[in-house]
């Protein structure tokens, strides 16, 4: 399947990854703007830009193959999607337990306890389909969406 | 007890607070450290005495929330004594030092580029379209003999050297050091894949480029940093660096703190330890000495490869070439006093040097009076803006031309002119690795590559609307130039008639 | 109003050239016929024609044909010739007075040969100091302009139409094997004698539809050899480059050609390696010489005649065979008023020559190679 690779170095650490996620997971998709000032509650960033300098890379779910998340998750609200892969929590069914949190090897998946308490964390822009907003807004092509080579 | 600084900000930073979203975007990438987010007001804030209007915050804002502006402050100028002038003391009497600056000359000295104008065909001749007709910007650079002798079908003896360029810009000489790495490569790929060349500089190959060496000029300056078997034998042709249009009559000077590992390992000096080109080659005193490295250049290639000699025009450039010429030189670059730069102290890139167009007619009229005007190629640079400035310099009589401030603004710069520095924000002038690999080289190619196509594709455009379909008919053909706005000493020198004549 | 050599007119034209590759000779009335036809192509600003073999009294000699605008100009000039030339002959071109032909200089010719001493005073070979003398009479000298100066051949030009030109001159009294004539349009009005084709320098001349676009880029590079292009006209140019390339530099025609109207670079690189050599060198060192801008040109030589286009053909002209006739011109119809049956007629592609060398031809200064020997370019 496709994913989101890094390339870090060439991730000037910039952050604007984690600005077009929030805006792609808010109710005011494609408004930067708005989704940072009317949305309630703004979205979290399902990606984390680490930050240690020189260093620098954004980091979101692998999607793995084997998902600990999926295994561990207690509702059956964690799951993979058979068809494309994408690794999808179900908020609905989420209870914020936190077990996937625990489990994920990567660290990529975050607390949101805004309003009730869920886990949230990349879904590969599924929704919108394509090319993940991240990725198309990296300005420094640190990001890549493509198989595994 | 110390100086308090006099020196106002020259920029000012506006940040709409509507748009502001608080994101630190440009809190991260500001390598001068002028945005700040306060934690305790939850605001983002600037501090403008470090601005230096390189744009990146700007550019990069993902909400357009700033707006840069020359400060409207206004010191208490007057015609001689303007805010710059005032500044510059300012300065000098914090530091005690000289004043550097990079890129190229900033004055308002008139641009003769603008004030030439293009012919095109009408009615008695028709105009030519690029995109249904062959048109050839194929070049040679390189020594032309008198004649051929063709006997039986076969040529009697052998081209000398040539290089040969898919289009007539060249990516002027930059080094590893004054530039990074990145940009070095991005400029590499592109030269390879649109079939021209790009410089070393006096930096040094470093390893990963030998695989560019068929597109590779390799620099041979006073420094020698860099300078070895392996090296000279890399490039496609070797370039003697006798002066640059930024900083006649000087050499260079990187400071220690540039030079990190790789560039110390590819210039061949120790790490940390700045980096001082001599004002001369110090085996060069005189044309005969010039004459030599030539030919220990050629020899040492087995005469295989063309050496240019790149020099700054200067006032006497015309006679100063003519003997370059007959030094042995197969390529002559002439950088004007517009060329840029990666440090020069200021009074020097601002007041030495001629400007390239005068000196681009001058030394091609005069090599042409001594009937030696086929021994060399000439290649010019010092503020290539565009593809009209090189249609206008090939018909004055270059061959190519060598652009780098260009080359560098595709991939990114914003001519803040602080290359010396080391902060380049946009990863070009620098060898910081948090900032340098803010260029991607991928992209850095790409650009570079665009910009290359683009000024063909004009050129091409340019050369249809004349008539011409091979670049070699525009070379000299200066009736396709009229001057406007010029003095008859002007135009008698660029040796162009007026518009309308 | 500045005249042809101060000031540069491009023009549209008319051109038209017959020869007979026997040698065998024939009156100048067919060439006449021919270019009266394309009357409109030209208009009435300049008409001429060249002819070669015509003079064989004098074939050692080297016939000059002056316009002089005043007889003291003549007489200055004719002392000078006696000082460096052995003069066989000289007399007033015989004209026929005619209405259509106005304002005509003074129009003399000489059949000279240069005084050894002088030569050997100047350490040059006879075509040599020949070329310099007519550079130098029509570059420095006023009122004074040799406009032929080749052996066995002759240009006769002026101010009208061809047709009217060729009456003026008495051409139906000449007789030679080859001959080319031209109908001029220039987009000016200098009405100046010598700004008429056929352009000449020895026995080389030109006449040329077209406009030259490199026309600096030539002109700039022939200075740098020491011709003097005082018409600034593009015939002129074309001329210079010739004798240059033939005369100087010694090349073959097929290279001659080549350098003048290169093939393509994509051209090039389909090419066998070894003519791919030798086209890239001739583009890279004589890209100098490389023709641009539309024309159509014939060269008439001692040897024979040469009729090239730009590359990509931006100038009309035709080619016909009938025996041992070899015709070019602009239009068909040229050819059919003086050859009702052709045997043969062909468009000649851009920048491919048509090359009609005559078959007993003269000793020539030049190794002209034969037919077998040139490289197949265009195979
Ligand atoms: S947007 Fe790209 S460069 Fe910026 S932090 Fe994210 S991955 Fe790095
Ligand atoms: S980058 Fe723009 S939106 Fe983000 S904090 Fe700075 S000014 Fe505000
Ligand atoms: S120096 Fe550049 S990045 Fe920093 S504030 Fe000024 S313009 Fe923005
Ligand atoms: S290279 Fe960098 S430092 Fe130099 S002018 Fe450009 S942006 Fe500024």
């Amino acid at each position: 399947m496709k994913r989101v690779y890094v390339r870090e170095e060439y991730c000037a650490g910039c952050g604007l990854c984690q600005v077009h996620c929030i805006t792609a997971h808010s109710e005011y998709k494609g408004d930067i703007i708005k989704a940072y000032k009317k949305s309630f509650p703004r979205p979290l960033a399902r990606v984390i830009v680490e930050e240690k300098r020189p260093l620098s890379f954004s980091l979101q779910c692998r999607h793995c193959e084997e998902a600990e998340c999926v295994k561990a998750c207690i509702t059956g609200a964690m799951q993979k999607d058979p068809a494309t892969g994408i690794v999808i929590n179900d908020t609905a069914r989420c209870i914020g337990c936190w077990t996937c949190v625990l489990v994920c090897p990567y660290g990529a998946v975050r607390r949101d306890e805004t309003l009730h308490k869920v886990a949230v964390k990349c879904d590969m822009c599924a929704e919108a389909g394509g090319v993940p907003l991240c990725v198309e807004n990296c300005p420094n092509g640190a990001l890549e969406y493509r198989e595994e080579r | 007890m110390s100086l308090k600084s006099y020196v106002t900000p020259s920029f000012l930073i506006e940040r709409n607070k509507e748009r502001c979203i608080k994101c630190k975007v440009c809190v991260q990438q500001c390598a001068n450290e002028v945005h700040r987010y306060d934690e305790e007001d939850d605001e983002i804030i600037s501090e403008e005495h470090q601005c230096v209007n390189c744009q990146r915050c700007v550019t990069l804002c993902p909400t357009g929330a700033l707006t840069i502006r020359k400060n409207p402050n206004e010191l208490r100028q007057n015609s001689n004594w303007t805010a710059e002038a005032v500044r510059a003391i300012y300065i000098q009497a914090e530091t005690g030092g000289i004043l550097l600056t990079g890129m190229g000359n900033d004055r308002p000295y008139p641009v003769y580029w603008d004030n030439i104008l293009l012919n095109a065909s009408q009615v008695t001749n028709p105009s030519i379209d690029p995109l249904r007709e062959p048109m050839e910007l194929k070049t040679h650079l390189g020594r032309k003999p008198d004649s051929l002798s063709i006997k039986e079908g076969k040529l009697q003896k052998k081209l000398p050297p040539q290089l040969e360029l898919e289009l007539p810009i060249m990516f002027s000489a930059m080094s590893f050091g004054s530039i990074s790495l990145n940009a070095i490569k991005s400029l590499a790929e592109a030269a390879k894949q649109e079939g021209t060349y790009f410089n070393t500089g006096e930096g040094g190959l470093h390893r990963d480029l030998y695989q560019y060496g068929e597109n590779t000029i390799v620099q041979v300056a006073s420094g020698r940093f860099g300078v070895h078997a392996d090296y000279l034998q890399a490039g496609a042709a070797i370039e003697i660096k006798i002066g640059q249009g930024a900083k006649p009559g000087i050499g260079g000077h990187l400071p220690g703190e540039k030079v990190e590992r790789e560039v110390s390992e590819t210039r061949m000096i120790p790490e940390g330890t700045d980096a001082i080109s001599p004002a001369p080659h110090h085996d060069i005193y005189s044309i005969e000495d010039l004459r030599q490295l030539i030919y220990s250049l050629k020899e040492a290639t087995n005469y295989e490869k063309p050496v240019s000699v790149k020099i700054a025009a200067v006032h006497n450039v015309a006679a100063i070439a003519s003997g370059i010429a007959r030094a042995g030189a197969d390529i002559i670059a002439i950088d004007g006093y517009r060329g840029g730069t990666g440090a020069a102290p200021l009074r020097i890139r601002d007041n030495v040097g001629i400007p390239i167009e005068f000196a681009l007619a001058a030394v091609d009229t005069r090599l042409r009076q001594e009937a030696i005007r086929n021994q060399v190629s000439l290649v010019v640079g010092g503020s290539i803006r565009n593809s009209a400035d090189i249609v206008k310099a090939i018909a004055l009589g270059a061959d190519a031309v060598y652009i780098a401030s260009s080359a560098l603004l595709a991939l990114g710069c914003h001519m803040c002119q602080k290359c010396y520095t080391g902060k380049c924000n946009w990863g070009i002038a620098t060898q910081d690795p948090q900032l340098a690999k803010r260029l991607n080289p991928e992209l850095g190619a790409q650009r570079a590559r665009n910009l290359l196509r683009a000024w063909k594709h004009e050129i091409q455009e340019m050369l249809g609307g004349m008539g011409i379909n091979a670049i070699e008919s525009l070379r000299g053909n200066r009736l396709m130039l009229r001057g406007i706005g010029l003095t008859e000493k002007e135009l008698q020198i660029l040796g162009i008639k007026n518009a309308g004549e | 109003m500045l005249r042809e050599g101060q000031i540069r007119i491009p023009s549209g034209c008319a051109i038209s050239g017959i020869m007979n590759k026997k040698g065998r000779v024939f009156g100048g009335g067919d060439i006449i016929n021919s270019i009266a036809v394309m009357h409109d192509r030209s208009n009435g600003l300049g008409g001429g024609f060249a002819a070669y073999g015509i003079y064989p009294e004098f074939k050692e000699e080297y016939a000059f044909h002056f316009f002089f605008d005043h007889t003291t100009i003549k007489n200055e000039i004719e002392a000078l010739l006696k000082k460096n030339f052995i003069i066989a002959s000289g007399e007033a071109i015989p004209i026929r007075k005619s209405k259509s032909i106005k304002d005509a200089p003074l129009i003399w010719r000489y059949f000279v040969r240069p005084k050894h001493r002088v030569l050997v005073k100047q350490e040059v070979d006879e075509e040599e100091f020949v070329v310099r003398f007519v550079m130098r009479v029509n570059s420095e000298i006023d009122g004074a302009y040799i406009f032929s100066s080749g052996k066995n051949m002759g240009a006769f030009k002026g101010v009208g139409y061809p047709e009217d030109i060729g009456e003026f001159y008495r051409l139906e009294e000449y007789s030679g094997y080859l001959w080319t004539a031209h109908g001029r349009f220039p987009t000016n009005t200098p009405g100046w004698w010598g700004g008429a084709h056929p352009f000449t320098l020895l026995d080389c001349s030109v006449v040329h539809n077209g406009e030259i676009s490199s026309y600096d880029a030539n002109r700039r590079q022939l200075e740098m050899y020491g011709y003097k292009c005082v018409l600034q006209t593009d015939t002129e140019v074309v001329a210079y480059i010739f004798d240059y390339l033939m005369r100087r530099q010694g090349l073959p025609l097929d290279v001659i050609v080549k350098a003048m109207a290169s093939p393509f670079w994509h051209e090039i690189d389909r090419m066998n390696k070894k003519e791919k050599e030798i086209l890239r060198a001739i583009r890279v060192v004589y890209g100098g010489f490389l023709v641009n801008g539309p024309f159509s040109i014939l060269i008439g030589t001692n040897q024979g005649m040469i009729a090239l286009n730009d590359r990509i053909k931006l100038r009309p002209s035709i080619a016909a065979t009938k025996g041992d006739y070899l015709y070019v011109a602009s239009e068909e119809a040229a050819i059919r008023q003086v050859c009702s049956k052709p045997e043969h007629m062909w468009m000649p592609r851009g920048g491919e020559p048509v090359i009609g060398l005559l078959e007993a031809s003269q000793p020539t200064r030049v190794p002209v190679r034969t037919e077998q020997e040139k490289i197949a370019i265009n195979s």
